[in-house]
C-alpha cells in the first residue's frame, strides 16, 4: 500500500498525503489555505464546506502579502481521516487556491486566538473577575464602574476555560477571532 | 475585444441568445464572419449544444447569453457539464458595474448563482483585464479535469476600450494540474498486473477527456495484456465494442458479465472513472476481494467513495504510456494460467445473455428498435446523443461504439432535455455526419423548441424517439419499488409528432409496426434534413439488467423472464 504523494513543487496545489489506512474516528485538523486575494474566494471555500456537508469549527481570513495578493485562510475542521483528506483535495481543486497545508499532520504547530470578553458586576464578583483575568494574562481594554472588557490571547482551549470562569461572574458578551496557526520551526 | 479573444482561442462557433446586456458583443459578432453564431431557442439549449460540440470534438464549446434570465437559464447546462467534466466557456452579459447590487433590470448575481456549478467563474469589472480573463477561462476549462467556466461581463466593460492581450502559451502559471503520474505507484501497478489472476480494466469518461491518444494506448494495453475491460456510461467508445476483450457497460443497468467480473475480480484498474454510485451499488459490498487501483487527474476523486490501494494522480494518456513502458521493460508478464481460468468464468457469465429479448408480433420492442438502428447505421460516420431514461440505457446497451467522442449522454446529472440540443452541437461540429438523438418522448419535449434552430441552420439531426407514452424509467421504479402505484408517470396529451414536424417544416415519420421499422429507419437516414421519428414502442417494457439501488453487483435483476437464472448463477460469483 502506498500513499498518494503529490510532491511539493510538482504543482501549485501542494502537499496532499492521501493515507490509505483510514479509521472512522473523527479528528480535529487545522488547515492553512493560501489563496489569491480576489473577490469571491472566501465564498468558494465556505460554499465547498456547506455544499459538501463538511464542518467548520473556526475560520479566519486576512491578506498576508499585499504585493502578491495572497490571503491566508485558517480553517479548523473535524471529520474522519477520509473526510479530512477529501476536504484538502477539494480545497486544492479551487482555482485560486495555491497551497493547502494540514498543520495537524505536517509537524508541530502553534495556534492562537484572540477574544474580547465583556463582564458586568460589582463588589466581590468584579474583584474576582479582575483577579482571574490577571492569572490568564488578560488585559483590561475598557472599564466602567460596573463592567470590564478583557482582551485575551491564547490557544482556543485557554479561551474556553476563561469563558467558563467568567460566566458566573457576569459575562455579557464574547467576541472571538477564530484560530490563526503556523507550523513551528524554520521552514514555511 | 471579446470576439478577438474567441478567435485567438480557435473558436469557430458560438451558441447563444442575445439580450440587452450583451448587445455590444452581438454588435461585434455582426461585423465579422470568422465565428459563426448559432441562435438557439432557449439558453439551456445553447449550453447543451456547446456540450455536444465539446464532446464530439474535444475542443471547448462556447456559449454567449444575456444577464439575468439568460444566465439563470444556463444553470442546468453548467451543472450538467460540471458533473460530466465537459469543457465549456459561457459568457454572460451583466448590468453595468455602477448598477450592480441595485436590483437593476435583468440583474442576477450570476457569479454567485453559478459558483457551485462551474469549475471557476469570473466577474470582469475592468476592460483592461477582459482579454486576459477570457484566455484564462479557456485554459481553466480545458486543463486538468475539464469543466464549465463562466465569465460575467458588465455592459460598460463591453463598451469601454482597453488594451488587448494575446493569449500566452501554456495558459496561466497559476493553474497547472499535474499530468504525469508517480512512477513508483505506476511500477507498483505493473507489479500487481503481472500476477493478477482475475484482473479487470474499469474505464470511464476520463479516457475520452484525455484525448484520442489515451484511447489508442488503452487499446494497446488491453490487447497486449489480454485483460477484460468494462466501461462506465461516460467512457463508451474508448475501447471498441467489437473488441474481443469488451465486456460491455457496467453499473446499475450494465451487463451481467461486466458487473459479475467487477464483483469477482482480484485486481481492479480504474482508469478515469470515479466510483459513481450508479457503478458501485452498495459501497460496503463493492468488489470485496480486489486490490484497487485508481488513475485520475483529480486528486479529490481518489478515496472519495471507495478506498483504493494504489492511487495514481495524473492524466490517463500520460499514465498509460508510462505504464506500458514499464510493463514492457519488465518483460510483458501476465499470469497466463489465472487469466485463462478467469476468461472461462467470464464466458460462463456471458452465456446468461443478459440482453436477450423477444420481438414477437407487431408491437415494437424498444430493444428491437435500437438493434435495427444499430444494424442499419453501423457503417455510417455516426454520432449518437441521448436524452435520459430507459431509452438512454437501452441505447448504451444495444448500440455499439467503436470510437471515442461519438457518444454524448448526460451521465452525472441525468438531464432530460440534454440530447436534442446536444445533437445540434454535434452536427455543427460534423456537418456531414449522421447525428442521431435517441430520445424518450417526455425528455424530448423538454427542449423541442430547438427544432427551430435545427431548421434555421440546416442541421439534419435525426430525432429517434422511443415513444412509450410513459416516463418509462419513473414507471419502472414505481413498478419495482412503489407497489405499482404509477403516480404521474404517464405522458398524457402528447403532440402528434408528425404534425409537429410539419409545423417546424421538417420531416416526421411515424412507425408502429415492427415490420415497417427497417424501411422507416432507412427513410430517416436518407432524408436530407432534420427528422422527428416517432417510434411507438411497447409501453411497459422494463430495462434490465438492473442492480436495485443499495444492492451489490451480484444482486442483479435480469428481467422478468430470466430471474431464475440470476439466482442460479449467483453461486458462481464466489470464485
Ligand atoms: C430534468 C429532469 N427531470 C426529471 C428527471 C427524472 N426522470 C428520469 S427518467 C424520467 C422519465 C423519462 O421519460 P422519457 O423521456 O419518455 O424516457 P423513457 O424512460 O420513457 O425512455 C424522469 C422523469 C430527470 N432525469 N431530468
Ligand atoms: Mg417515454
Amino acid at each position: 500500500m502506498s500513499a498518494l504523494q503529490i510532491k511539493k513543487g510538482s504543482t501549485k496545489h501542494s502537499a496532499y498525503n492521501l493515507r490509505p489506512n483510514f479509521s472512522d474516528v473523527e479528528e480535529r485538523h487545522t488547515l492553512a489555505v493560501i489563496v489569491d486575494n480576489e473577490a469571491g474566494v472566501l465564498a468558494r471555500v465556505i460554499g465547498l464546506f456547506s455544499g459538501r456537508g463538511y464542518n467548520i469549527e473556526s475560520l479566519t481570513v486576512a491578506e498576508i502579502d499585499h504585493a502578491g495578493h495572497l490571503s491566508r485562510i485558517t480553517i479548523v475542521t473535524t471529520g474522519t481521516p477520509q473526510v479530512i483528506e477529501q476536504i484538502k483535495a477539494q480545497l486544492g481543486r479551487i482555482v485560486p487556491v495555491h497551497e493547502v497545508h494540514d498543520l495537524t499532520v505536517e509537524g508541530a504547530s502553534v495556534e492562537r486566538e484572540l477574544a474580547l470578553f465583556k463582564v458586568e458586576g460589582t463588589g466581590d464578583k468584579r474583584v474576582e473577575a479582575l483577579r482571574l483575568a490577571d492569572i490568564f494574562r488578560a488585559n483590561v481594554v475598557d472599564s466602567t464602574l460596573s463592567s470590564f472588557v478583557f482582551e485575551i490571547t491564547g490557544a482556543p482551549e485557554k479561551i474556553d476555560a476563561f469563558a467558563e470562569l467568567m460566566r458566573p461572574l457576569g459575562l455579557l458578551e464574547v467576541a472571538r477571532t477564530g484560530v490563526a496557526a503556523l507550523s513551528r520551526g524554520g521552514a514555511a | 475585444m471579446v470576439v478577438q479573444a474567441l478567435k485567438d482561442q480557435g473558436v469557430d462557433v458560438v451558441f447563444g441568445y442575445p439580450g440587452g446586456a450583451v448587445l455590444p458583443i452581438y454588435d461585434e459578432i455582426f461585423q465579422q464572419n470568422e465565428i459563426q453564431h448559432i441562435l438557439v431557442r432557449h439558453e439551456q439549449g445553447a449550453v447543451h449544444a456547446a456540450e455536444g460540440y465539446a464532446r464530439a470534438t474535444g475542443k471547448p464549446g462556447v456559449v454567449l447569453v444575456t444577464s439575468g434570465p439568460g444566465a439563470t437559464n444556463a444553470v442546468t447546462g453548467l451543472t450538467d457539464a460540471l458533473m460530466d467534466s465537459i469543457p465549456i466557456v459561457v459568457l454572460t452579459g451583466q448590468v453595468p458595474t455602477f448598477m450592480i447590487g441595485n436590483d437593476a433590470f435583468q440583474e442576477a448575481d450570476t457569479v454567485g448563482i453559478t459558483r457551485p456549478c462551474t469549475k471557476h467563474n469570473w466577474l470582469v469589472k475592468d476592460t483592461e483585464k477582459l482579454s486576459a480573463t477570457l484566455h484564462e477561462a479557456f485554459h481553466v476549462a480545458t486543463a486538468g479535469r475539464p469543466g464549465p467556466v463562466l465569465v460575467d461581463i458588465p455592459k460598460d466593460v463591453q463598451f469601454a476600450s482597453g488594451t488587448y492581450q494575446a493569449p500566452q502559451k501554456g495558459g496561466s502559471r497559476r493553474y497547472q494540474p499535474q499530468v504525469k503520474g508517480d512512477l513508483e505507484a505506476i511500477t507498483e501497478l505493473v507489479a500487481a498486473l503481472e500476477t493478477a489472476k482475475r484482473p479487470i480494466f474499469y474505464t470511464g469518461g476520463g479516457v475520452i477527456n484525455s484525448g484520442p491518444g489515451a484511447s489508442q494506448l488503452l487499446r494497446e494495453l488491453v490487447e497486449a495484456t489480454g485483460f477484460p475491460i468494462t466501461s462506465t456510461l461516460m467512457g463508451l467508445g474508448a475501447y471498441p465494442a467489437s473488441g474481443t476483450h469488451w465486456l460491455g457497460m457496467l453499473g446499475m443497468h450494465g451487463l451481467y458479465e461486466a458487473n459479475m467480473a467487477m464483483h469477482g475480480c482480484d485486481l481492479m484498474i480504474n482508469i478515469g472513472a470515479r466510483f459513481d454510485d450508479r457503478i458501485t451499488g452498495r459501497v460496503d459490498a463493492f468488489s470485496p476481494n480486489s486490490k484497487k487501483v485508481h488513475i485520475d487527474i483529480d486528486p479529490s476523486s481518489i478515496n472519495k467513495v471507495i478506498r483504493v490501494d494504489i492511487p495514481i494522480v495524473g492524466d490517463v494518456a500520460h499514465v498509460l504510456e508510462d505504464m506500458l513502458k514499464i510493463w514492457k521493460a519488465r518483460g510483458r508478464k501476465t499470469n497466463k494460467e489465472g487469466l485463462a481460468k478467469w476468461w472461462s468464468q467470464i464466458n460462463e457469465w456471458r452465456k446468461v445473455d443478459c440482453l436477450k429479448f423477444e420481438q414477437k408480433g407487431k408491437v415494437i420492442k424498444p430493444q428491437y428498435a435500437l438493434k435495427r438502428l444499430e444494424e442499419l447505421t453501423k457503417g455510417h460516420d455516426r454520432y449518437i446523443c441521448t436524452e435520459v431514461g430507459q431509452h438512454q440505457m437501452w441505447a448504451a446497451q444495444y448500440l455499439n461504439f467503436e470510437d471515442p467522442n461519438r457518444w454524448m449522454t448526460s451521465g452525472g446529472l441525468g438531464t432530460m432535455g440534454y440530447g436534442f440540443p446536444a445533437s445540434i452541437g454535434v452536427q455543427m461540429a460534423h456537418p456531414d455526419a449522421l447525428v442521431i438523438n435517441v430520445a424518450g418522448e417526455a425528455s424530448w419535449l423538454m427542449n423541442m423548441q430547438e427544432m427551430g434552430t435545427a431548421m434555421q441552420f440546416n442541421l439534419p439531426v435525426k430525432q429517434f424517439i422511443l415513444n412509450n407514452e410513459r416516463l418509462g424509467m419513473v414507471r419502472q421504479w414505481q413498478e419495482l419499488l412503489h407497489g405499482e402505484r404509477y403516480s404521474h408517470s404517464w405522458s398524457e396529451s402528447l403532440p402528434d409528432f408528425v404534425k409537429l414536424a410539419e409545423a417546424f417544416g421538417c420531416k416526421g415519420i411515424l412507425c408502429k409496426d415492427a415490420d415497417d421499422l427497417d424501411d422507416a429507419i432507412m427513410e430517416m437516414i436518407n432524408y436530407d434534413g432534420p427528422v422527428i421519428f416517432d417510434c411507438l414502442v411497447e409501453k411497459h417494457e422494463n430495462c434490465f439488467p438492473m442492480i436495485p439501488s443499495g444492492e451489490p453487483h451480484n444482486k442483479m435483476l435480469l428481467g422478468e423472464a430470466s430471474t431464475k437464472d440470476a439466482i442460479g448463477s449467483k453461486g458462481a460469483v464466489m470464485v
